[in-house]
């Protein structure tokens, strides 16, 4: 395959005008970490982001900060904690679980809407996305939102942009909203509860007072392959507190507290909140298993039922986060597994991903839910208004789109 | 003024069929055609704009909002969604030929699940009602905008509405999870639903803030969360806006963000103390609301904290609120400002840009030369934390000069944003007032981009038409 990687935002638009020109169909990336995920792209040439690098404003006191596409989030993330900063969302990096030695870019993660843990309480990626410059697939420079915090100005293609994979438009730089990183983070570790007293129990800590900022549960298996928590020795229930240092400890012991009548919580220090939180974001207790992954998103309640019916369905691996709202599971990739998947979350009102397998199951079944005919119809007036050509990661999402 | 197209002649002249029509697919009370009783429809919070519709029609169910618009699709016939008509930037102002549909029937609270902290309610559920049915539980509806007693979820969503916590809690599309619409041809879509992230294209955040121009919410829902322990305001009190500005920045800077970070300058704090009787200081320059929450240990910490970083910008006075009452008279001050200045000025202009946080003194300084040059009194009342400002610019809508003059001061005010850095609005949205400055904000590439969008959910241009997006020059 040929690779494009211009240098700045003026090639970008070059290659995709060209592209345009020609009618050729181009697979595009941000540093192609996640070339794995969702449907491949038929295309001889890809479009790199890679080359656009660099922080173009960071305004701490203003909490805005503005990077080209291709920027390594992990520059992003070296560069806000310099000054005290998070960024909120705390995408995740898949390069342990698609078996890649690339990071993950800014562009990539907001292209695909990647949140981790702190979603259940902060928001997506696409709610800080504050501003976008991208070259749509007729060519065109296109900016949406700005660099202020507060921005209704128009339609919001900030949001429709994160999340379309590379589709409508090649983002080129995103403006985010960070905010002061927590002096402290602790977390709550009840252990030996099943998963419906384990989501019983983390609803109960989201629906406390106390600021929880993430929520997880590991069966046992799953819970090994984290050092921080392989010692307990069966499944943990997390909860995690982040703030000023005197507020985690008075909040943790509350909680604590509060969930006492359901299990004793064991207490994990900064440190060993830092790595477990990060092992739930970048997914790696469910990494090493063999096959397919699938993320299923529904309500809180129902993650249990899902990760149960998998369970007999196929003997899926599974772990939860965003308090049961998201379950992660590991089985065959097979199609008989992904219908079940795909069924399973219909059944609880939710939806799903495939988030990695082969390349032929990937080809061959809809790697996310497809759309009623009213808003398919929708949705392919919406692609020909940004891609007339469909020229854009053709096929990435949809078969035939 | 800003220029309406002209309205569709053919419709004009089929009135009594269309109204026939309308009438077979609801309820008799659910189509209003008389003059007098249309009245109420034809302004709502921008009220120097005002336009009779063809005919108002209030749905009860989702049912009968997709018969009106598959009826009204197939009739050519224009559609004007309607919350509670608080919009301040003309947002639900009629057309001539076009039926008002106005949601305030569809009142119902469906379902409240606590343990997955969501509700789902209909589209004229009050913003203030949703809080107040999860309130004995401890929980609420984050987004608090100034009008939140009247304004319905609806137009929140319409407008991605904001307020006063919007820092800590995000806007109206940080705190949704579905959406019910009903497209222009009259088909119910379901987007998103009780959980996050739905797959596929971000309708639900397309959707959020579009104004109403590519479909009709009937049925929303939204996030609920829990209340913190307590939370507790402080006023600072400083001798110029520069020193103020200086101290909002020293307090994110520290790490901290307080719930709520409000800043007003000298006419606004002195309009609002005459109607609160807060207990603002009526010597300053620029005043500070600054709210923490927690239990009352936290706030006490986080407040004195706050204090000490106040106290190195020179502040005039410094008074933490000792209780609920008095903390709720600080935010009684605030929350009635643009009445306040209504007592004092007979009508107003209410402006809402952003600009970069950094930017405020400059901007302040170039409003009050604006305010000289024009001859018109202006109150600034500012979302210190997210940059979102809003101009209070007093007039008399009984002098057409004044009026005009106002706008155009307006329209000098959202320029200014633009150029700095920021944008022409960070909450109401741009509606009629501001279609015309978008062309400051956006390139005609750009206006387009929209444009097709818009084009692909509604390709007759049936919703809402002639708001937001600049008017082509055939319309025109």
């Amino acid at each position: 395959m040929t690779v494009l990687a211009p240098a700045d935002e003026a090639g970008i638009l070059a290659a995709i005008a060209a592209a345009n020109e020609a009618g050729e169909p181009l697979r595009i990336a941000g540093r192609d970490s996640k070339a794995g995920l969702l449907r491949p792209v038929q295309a001889a040439r890809m479009l790199s982001a890679a080359g656009l690098d660099g922080i173009t404003l960071y305004s701490p006191n203003e909490l805005i900060l503005s990077a080209q596409a291709g920027t390594q989030v992990a520059a992003l993330v070296a560069e806000t904690a310099a000054k005290g900063q998070h960024i909120i969302a705390e995408p995740p990096d898949f390069s342990a679980l698609f078996g890649v030695e690339t990071a993950p870019s800014i562009g990539g993660v907001v292209a695909a809407n990647l949140s981790g843990p702190r979603r259940v309480a902060w928001g997506a990626m696409r709610d800080h996305v504050m501003g976008v410059r991208a070259v749509n697939g007729a060519g065109e420079v296109i900016r949406s939102g700005g660099r202020v915090l507060k921005n209704v100005t128009g339609l919001d293609l900030c949001k429709l942009l994160a999340g379309s994979h590379g589709t409508l438009a090649v983002l080129t730089e995103v403006t985010l909203k960070v905010l002061p990183a927590p002096e402290r983070r602790a977390t709550l570790a009840l252990p030996g509860l099943d998963p419906a007293q384990a989501v019983a129990a983390l609803s109960a800590a989201l629906g406390s007072p106390y600021g929880v900022s993430a929520a997880a549960h590991l069966p046992a298996p799953m819970a090994a392959r984290v050092p921080a928590l392989a010692w307990m020795n069966r499944a943990v229930t997390l909860a995690r507190i982040e703030d000023f240092a005197a507020s985690v400890a008075y909040r943790s012991e509350k909680l604590r507290g509060e969930l006492a009548h359901v299990a004793m919580a064991e207490l994990l220090d900064d440190g060993a909140s830092q790595s477990v939180w990060a092992a739930v974001r970048d997914a790696l207790p469910i990494a090493p298993e063999p096959g397919a992954v699938w993320r299923v998103s529904v309500r809180p309640s129902c993650g249990p039922g899902v990760a149960a019916a998998l369970e007999a369905a196929f003997g899926a691996a599974w772990f939860m986060d965003w308090g049961g709202g998201l379950v992660w599971i590991a089985g065959p990739a097979t199609e008989a597994a992904h219908h079940a998947v795909a069924e399973a979350a219909r059944a609880a009102g939710g939806t799903w991903m495939l988030l990695r397998a082969p390349e032929p199951l990937r080809a061959s079944v809809a790697v996310i839910p497809p759309e009623p005919a009213s808003l398919a119809r929708i949705r392919a007036r919406v692609k020909a208004a940004f891609d007339p050509r469909g020229i854009l990661n053709p096929g990435r999402m949809y078969a035939g789109s | 003024m800003i220029v309406q197209p002209a309205p569709k002649r053919d419709i004009l002249a089929r009135r009594d069929a269309i109204v026939a029509g309308l009438r077979e697919l609801l309820p008799q009370s659910g189509v209003i055609a008389e003059p007098l009783r249309m009245k109420p429809y034809e302004t709502d919070g921008l009220p120097a704009y005002r336009q009779m519709p063809l005919v108002v029609v209030l749905p009860e169910t989702t049912e009968q909002v997709a018969a009106v618009m598959r009826f009204c699709h197939r009739e050519g016939v224009r559609v004007i969604p309607r919350g509670a008509g608080t919009s301040l930037s003309g947002g639900a102002l009629p057309m001539e030929d076009a039926v008002v549909m106005g949601m305030m029937r569809m009142n119902a609270i469906l379902d409240i699940d606590y343990a997955d902290r969501c509700a789902v309610v209909q589209a004229g559920v009050t913003n203030i009602g949703i809080t107040n049915a999860v309130a004995a539980q401890g929980f609420f509806y984050a987004p608090d905008p100034s009008s939140q007693l009247a304004c319905m979820i609806g137009g929140n969503v319409g407008m991605n509405s904001g307020g006063a916590h919007c820092l800590r809690y995000g806007v109206t599309a940080n705190n949704l999870l579905g959406l019910r619409v009903v497209t222009v041809e009259g088909e119910i879509i379901d987007i998103g639903g009780a959980h996050l992230d739905a797959a596929g294209y971000d309708w639900l955040g397309l959707l959020t803030g579009s104004e109403g121009q590519l479909a009709v919410v009937t049925e929303v829902t939204v996030r609920i969360l829990r209340g913190p322990e307590g939370a507790r305001a402080m006023l600072a009190a400083f001798r110029a806006n520069e020193v103020a500005g200086a101290c909002v920045d020293s307090i994110i800077s520290s790490g901290i963000i307080p719930v709520a970070l409000e800043f007003m300058d000298r006419p606004a704090i002195h309009a609002c103390e005459d109607f609160a009787h807060a207990g603002y200081p009526l010597d300053a320059e620029a005043l500070l609301i600054i709210e923490v929450e927690g239990s009352v240990a936290e706030q006490d910490a986080l407040l004195e904290r706050i204090r000490e970083i106040c106290l190195r910008h020179d502040p005039i006075s410094l008074k933490v609120s000792q209780s609920a009452e008095e903390s709720a008279a600080i935010w009684k001050g605030r929350k009635g400002a643009f009445g306040a200045v209504g007592r004092i000025s007979p009508d107003y202009l209410c402006m809402d840009g952003t600009i970069p946080t950094s930017r405020l003194p400059e901007v302040l300084r170039r409003i009050g030369e604006m305010s000289t040059a024009y001859g018109l009194g202006v109150a600034n009342i500012f979302h210190a934390g997210d940059g979102n400002l809003h101009p209070l610019i007093m007039f008399d809508a009984n002098d057409p000069a004044s009026l005009r003059k106002a706008e155009n001061f307006g329209a000098d005010i959202l320029r200014l944003c633009v150029e700095v850095g920021g944008c022409l609005t960070g909450e109401h949205g741009v509606g009629v007032e501001k279609r015309d400055l978008m062309g400051v904000q956006f390139t005609e590439t750009e206006l387009n981009q929209q444009r097709r969008i818009k084009s692909a959910f509604d390709p007759g241009w049936l919703l809402n038409p002639s708001k937001v997006l600049p008017l082509l020059p055939e319309a025109a």
